[in-house]
């Protein structure tokens, strides 16, 4: 376990992620930026970001490269690790991941949010054998095929209707008896003539050996129980802020976002946290970035006069 | 360096299944970003195992048969294959430690 210096480390390689490292590597600042997956972060995962401006249409998963070349070419460093706690030490601030220790005078934490899952029997043992979390990714391997769709949100109908470009019928299980997706994703799923909705209707368990074979049902209306044969489960039932390394060192809401002020600062000196991660983002690109930007200038002020320097 | 050699599924069996050495098959397809980071970590990969472990990768889109065959429904997805047989897989990106730790196992 080596101990590595820096002035900023960055905590997660989204939009903010880059964005704040963009501004502290051309502020000179030795900047790290930690990532546990993939650069990107959801957008990674989006096949077309359509508002993110000056950029009529690109590919999420190239917007999020472009961004970390334009980082790295002002001397952004990059690891891949997963932070698994932050502590204060002294005036310095300690970041662990399971290999390393990474030492700063400041800390941006653009972590960001990962979907949530069902909690039900099944579903961690058949991720990636017909549970995903992901339409654009994994919609092809059901060519013809029945899915499940779970959730009645704007994701779910998004991906719902990409799935319909391959599987032959998308049947949405909401919990609800009605979506809570726009107005216009709901016309385009309700016009739809592969997409089909159980209402009121919660998933038990998902079943098969190797692979998805199909789910169990529990209609919350009638206590009915079923099973229905699918192929594949796809869910989009919201998401989760990545902040449980900051447990008990700053406040968060009770969705686990943190509290920061407009310049993205929290309570303690040098910890900074922006993007999806934060209380009240908007959860788009440009406001992510935009909050990447903010509290790496926060950053740079507090270390050339807060810090004392 | 020995970059991962490119099997379809006219060739998945000499190339694969009959191999002498355990093999890394990285399924992946165009479309797919993720896949994208894997690729440089299984050429680094390649070059490191060189002459231990044979490295090649399967474009799903065009050989549905063999993704198809061993159950792959998530891409980027990499299958250790020893003997013929399926020993082990990687479901999604994953960093450099985790696919070295995959690879030591079925070396051991």
């Amino acid at each position: 376990m080596a101990r590595k210096e820096y002035e900023i480390v960055i905590i997660g390689g989204g939009p903010a992620g880059l964005a704040a490292g963009l501004y502290a590597a051309r502020a000179r600042r030795k900047t790290v930026l930690l990532e546990k997956g993939v650069i990107g972060g959801q957008i990674a995962l989006t096949e077309l970001v359509e508002n993110y401006p000056g950029v009529p249409s690109i590919n999420g998963f190239d917007l999020a490269q472009a961004m970390l070349n334009q980082a790295e070419s002002y001397g952004l460093e990059v690891e891949y690790a997963e932070t698994t706690g932050i502590e204060q030490d002294g005036r310095l601030w300690l970041v662990r991941t399971a290999e390393d220790d990474y030492v700063a005078k400041a800390v941006i934490v653009t972590a960001g949010a990962d979907y949530n899952k069902l909690g039900v029997p099944g579903e961690e043992r058949l991720t990636g054998r017909g549970v995903s979390y992901c339409a654009t990714c994994d919609a092809a391997f059901f060519k013809e095929q029945h899915v499940a769709v779970v959730g009645g949100g704007d994701a779910a109908m998004d991906e719902g209707l990409f799935t319909t470009r391959f599987a032959d019928r998308v049947t949405v299980i909401h919990r609800r008896d009605k979506l809570r997706a726009g107005a216009i994703l709901q016309e385009r799923a309700f016009a739809n003539p592969k997409m089909e909705f159980v209402w009121n209707t919660v998933v038990t368990e998902i079943l098969g050996e190797d692979g998805v074979t199909g789910v169990s049902l529990h209609n919350r209306e009638t206590g009915e129980e079923s099973t229905m044969d699918v192929a594949g489960v796809f869910i989009f039932i919201g998401q989760h802020p990545n902040t449980g390394f900051l447990g008990g060192l700053v406040p968060l809401d009770e969705g686990g976002h943190a509290l920061v002020s407009e310049w993205m600062e929290t309570e303690l000196p040098g910890l900074y946290v922006a993007g999806d991660a934060r209380r009240n983002s908007a959860r788009q690109v440009v406001s992510s970035a935009g909050d990447g930007a903010t509290a790496a200038i926060a950053a740079e002020h507090y270390l050339s006069n807060g810090f004392g320097e | 360096m020995a970059k991962p050699a490119e099997v379809t599924d006219a060739t998945f069996d000499e190339e694969v299944l009959k191999s002498g050495e355990p093999v890394l098959v990285d399924f992946w397809a165009p479309w797919c970003g993720p896949c994208r980071m894997v690729a440089p970590l299984v050429e680094e990969l390649a070059g490191e195992y060189d002459g231990k472990v044979k490295f090649v990768k399967l474009n799903t889109d065009d050989n549905m048969q063999t993704a198809a065959r061993y159950g792959i429904r998530s891409i980027p997805t990499l299958l250790m294959f020893k003997g013929g047989e399926p020993i082990d897989q990687v479901i999604g990106f994953r960093p450099k430690g985790d696919l070295k730790r995959t690879i030591e196992k079925a070396l051991a």
